[in-house]
């Protein structure tokens, strides 16, 4: 079948409407904090105050007799259900039992009439506790005859599955991954430029404005949930383990979601919510704060020592890392992050010898998961400014040395992944003319540009029905949510595009887990590759039953029709889709459906599903006096095969960028002893309106290279990437200082900047 | 318990509420104006702006007892015959992902065009400081308020 190119798209390929925008913009629009069930109550949560403690006793009499209270929830009163979930490993109980492993972790919920009388009975709720030593950072939680977390291990989900459950643990280790190939020894030994040295990744938060909330109704049919989750069917999986439930009662409805970024992704207020409605009998909302949401989860911050080493000729010939995951009190997705971060830490070159040792460790801290980019974000930072170093001493340009080390597309980077399915080449060379490399730098600033290259899209099982109704409009069943990205216009475009009608006549359902089919999940940057795949070839799959319902109708064989758009043509008639329903079936408001599924096989059978690119470049000031780095520049590649809506692709790079460019500059939660210190938003600083650069170039890349429809692939998190290493290497060009910690404070540059001087010398740090 | 009578949206309403509700939980829980978000409860995100008495204020920064007798406007309101040129032009300039932080954005940012019919990119960025948003990386938002602000020029007239 030969492919539309860019220009001979009607519909794809267009920045149209957005399918949510009206509803957005004149408040309409409904999020999970919004719905308002008959008879609901409200709970509130009880935080433990402690990092790590036994808990002797719970009293939860007294509260029970406060006005309102219709329930009190806590570790010592879930017989019943099983408590315990986990995608990866099935470590977190929806309320602490036995023990708390961090502080803030919820120790009881109180269910009432009102919020107000839920959270006033909380202070009646009485914990007896025994301290416990902690661990609160990852050489403590590493040091022989360290106070453990976990004491035993648990059940694995579907990413892990070989412990052994209840056996004992000796560690803190939560999962190891390794990866090699090569003979790096030998390399190392005979390299003739090797760098060296630790990077730290900050614990962050991906503040997404709506915090968490869901509403549970658990009754006679089954439970139903409302929540701002991601990933309604791993939330419904989850759910269904709890309440030992057929994954058909359990029945998991996203509305819109304020924002993820990753910090929706899996299962979090869920199981508790429902627990509450379970016990109390009545509908139950839970919302937390964005404080509480801060208590909920994080990225894993890391330490990564690494080297790499390069031939005579400038080549890249071994590298060696040992990642050190900061992965809080439960499992969450971390066992998956440290799997990409290991993955990831290559970066788009090609690279001969590797060795890479990552470890997610649990401390006692807030469990840390998801966070756009993951495991990229934490790696690009060190791979890329040891890009930079290494340029360095060779003399070389650095954007030079980085094309010499590129894989070319086709290349592999990763013994048994598949292979580059791009050209970063190409996309370097955009983003060098859009930063005006050539033009000489004023003083104080400094220039850089940087790539990384992630195994995106996930597991690829994703399927969708399209609904084709015969007064000529067409609804998409699909189980990817609407976070703001703009799936669902993404996927409409793709269903008007393919069944040939306008925008308009399409309609977008979901996610609702009792209606639309299952969709592993919504991240990975997988959307418009595998679900927008999925819709097209439900499309198809409907258009084929049209055709041979136009064949019967017009007596004659299906292969005897020409396929049109909107309908078929035989000798001189012409049968649209609309004629063709209400002719077969007599009836002018009947429908057909199309389906699809995909899996991994044929061309999906290779992980990952695409290669995310990010590319950047950044130009910035630096003041000497305050410390203070002001982005003056800003370019980003979207490398995403078609853009099927050019604007949103855009919208995607420069939101991903800035929120690169809040944790390279200021975003950082900090710990001092257990007590989270600045988990609130006063405290923490993500970027503002002030923060934006002057000058912006969001460039695109349509080389049809992806395996999504029409040859797109996923965007999105690329562009987050590769901005932290940007911003420490350009600081290094303005400043001659080398930052290895991450974020770039006024304060850290400042002192930086000052030990130079004081040292009169350019010695890094 | 205290009275409440309050002009939201061309609107009356009366309640008795506590003198401790905030403003922006009575909007969203008594007058069921859900439209209004909640993105902090401290002050910073905005996204909790309404126009009070004309003014864009963070609504949860004030109690709900101080909305007795004032005049407000939520982002339902701000649609007359037909959306409000900055609701086209967040619209069209693909301002909103999320949407989250919209209403407070477009409210911030009708309430400056109302003060100032052509601002600077700089203006603009000045005007709402107070208003976050973690998805667009705000260059739409400040490109959304331009191409408002000409089309509010060109539809009354005024030329610079
Ligand atoms: S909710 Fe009012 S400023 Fe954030
Ligand atoms: S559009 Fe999501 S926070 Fe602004």
């Amino acid at each position: 079948m030969s492919r539309k190119k860019p220009g001979e798209f009607q519909v794809v390929n267009h920045s149209v409407a957005r399918e949510d925008g009206v509803a957005k913009v004149t408040g309409r629009a409904v999020y999970a904090s919004d719905i308002r069930l008959e008879g609901m109550a409200y709970a509130k949560l009880l935080r433990s105050p402690f990092a790590h403690a036994r808990i002797l006793s719970i009293d939860a009499s007294e509260a029970l007799r406060q006005p309102g209270v219709i329930a009190v929830l806590h570790g010592n009163n879930l017989q019943g259900i099983d408590p315990y979930y986990g995608h990866a490993v099935k470590d977190h109980p929806l309320l602490a039992i036995g023990k708390v492993r961090f502080l803030g972790e919820p120790v009881a919920a109180v269910v009432a009439e009102d919020e107000r009388s839920a959270y006033e009975a909380l202070e009646s709720v009485r914990v007896e506790y025994e301290e416990l030593p902690g661990v609160l950072e990852v050489d403590a939680a590493l040091a022989d005859g360290a106070p453990l977390v976990h004491e035993t291990s648990y059940a694995g989900g579907s990413f892990r599955g070989f412990d052994d459950p209840g056996s004992m643990k000796a560690s803190n280790i939560c999962q190891e991954v390794h990866l090699e190939w090569g003979d790096v020894a030998a390399a190392f030994a005979q390299a003739a430029q090797v760098v060296e040295g630790v990077y730290y990744f900050p614990m962050a938060y991906a503040y997404a404005m709506e915090a968490y909330v869901s509403i549970a109704d658990y009754n006679d049919s089954g439970l139903t949930v409302y929540s701002s989750a991601q990933h309604p069917f791993i939330v419904r999986h989850d759910l269904a383990g709890v309440f030992g439930l057929f994954l058909n009662r359990v029945r998991v409805v996203v509305p819109f979601v304020g924002g993820g970024y990753g910090s929706k992704s899996y299962t979090k207020i869920e199981p508790l919510t429902a627990a509450c409605s379970w016990k109390a009998k009545r509908p139950v909302k839970l919302q937390l704060s964005v404080a509480e949401a801060m208590l909920t989860t994080r990225n894993d911050d890391a330490r990564v020592r690494i080297r790499t080493a390069v031939d005579r000729e400038g080549r890249l010939v071994a590298r060696e890392a040992t990642i050190h995951l900061n992965t809080g009190a439960y499992a969450e997705n971390s066992p998956l992050v440290a799997r990409k971060a290991a993955n990831r830490i290559v970066g788009p070159y090609r690279i001969p010898n590797v060795k890479v040792d990552c470890c997610a460790i649990y401390t006692n801290t807030v469990p840390a998961s998801s966070f756009r980019g993951f495991g990229a974000t934490q790696v690009t930072f060190p791979g890329e400014s040891q890009m930079d170093e290494l340029a360095e001493k060779l003399s070389c340009h650095p954007v030079e040395f980085r094309r010499k080390n590129l894989a070319a597309r086709g290349e592999s980077i990763h013994p048994g992944l598949r292979p580059l399915d791009a050209d970063l080449a190409g996309d370097i060379a955009m983003v060098v003319q859009a930063l005006e490399t050539d033009k000489p730098l004023s003083k104080g600033h400094g220039r850089a540009v940087a790539c990384s290259a992630s195994d995106a899209g996930s597991d690829p099982v994703t399927s969708t029905i399209v609904h084709v109704y015969a007064d000529g409009s067409v609804s998409v069943m699909t189980g990817s949510t609407e976070l703001g990205q703009g799936s669902h216009t993404v996927l409409r475009q793709i269903a008007a595009e393919e069944m040939g009608v306008e925008l308009q006549k399409v309609r977008v359902i979901g996610p609702d887990t009792a209606v639309t089919p299952f969709e592993r999940s919504t991240g990975a940057s997988r959307t418009t590759t595998l679900m927008g795949r999925a819709v097209l070839e439900a499309c198809q799959e409907a258009i084929v039953q049209l055709r041979d319902m136009a064949a019967e109708i017009l007596k004659t064989a299906p292969e005897n029709l020409i396929l049109e758009r909107s309908g078929v043509a035989f000798q001189d008639r012409r049968l649209s889709w609309q004629d063709v329903l209400r002719t077969f079936f007599g009836l002018s408001d009947c429908s057909i459906i199309g389906r699809a599924y995909l899996r991994k096989v044929g061309d999906l059978a290779l992980l990952p599903v695409f290669w995310e690119i990010g590319c950047t470049g950044v130009e910035i000031a630096v003041d000497a006096e305050t410390g203070r780095i002001c982005l003056e520049r800003l370019v980003t590649v979207g490398d995403v095969g078609l853009a099927i809506h050019p604007a949103m692709v855009e919208g995607q790079d420069l939101g991903a960028a800035t929120m690169g460019l809040g944790i390279g500059l200021y975003e950082e939660l900090l710990y001092e002893g257990q007590q989270l210190l600045n988990g609130n938003l006063l405290d923490y600083r993500v970027p503002r309106f002030s923060d934006l650069a002057p000058k912006i170039d969001l460039l695109l890349v349509q080389n049809q290279d992806g395996r999504g429809p029409y040859g797109a692939k996923g965007g999105g998190e690329g562009s987050l990437n590769p901005i932290p290493a940007c911003l420490a290497n350009a600081l290094y060009q303005a400043t001659g200082v080398r930052l290895r910690r991450l974020p770039l404070t006024p304060e850290r540059v400042w002192r930086a900047l000052r030990e130079q001087r004081n040292k009169g010398d350019n010695v890094g740090h | 318990m205290h009275r409440v009578q309050a002009r939201i949206n061309g609107k009356d309403y009366e309640h008795e509420v506590e003198a401790r509700l905030l403003l922006v939980h009575y909007i969203r829980e008594k007058a069921r104006l859900t439209g209004t978000h909640v993105g902090c409860d401290t002050g910073n995100c905005g996204a909790c702006t309404i126009l009070y008495n004309g003014k864009p204020v963070k609504s949860c920064m004030l109690l709900a007892v101080q909305a007795n007798r004032a005049e407000i406007t939520t982002v339902e309101g701000l649609a007359g015959n037909g959306l409000h040129p900055v609701q086209e032009a967040f619209l069209n300039r693909f301002a909103v992902q999320c949407g989250y932080c919209t209403p407070g954005m477009l409210l911030s940012a009708s309430s400056l065009l109302e003060s100032n019919a052509a601002p600077s990119e700089a203006e603009i960025r000045e005007a709402l400081e107070g208003n976050m948003c973690m998805c667009t990386g705000y260059q739409q938002i400040v490109d959304a308020i331009k191409y408002a602000a000409e089309t509010m020029r060109a539809s009354t007239g005024k030329s610079l």
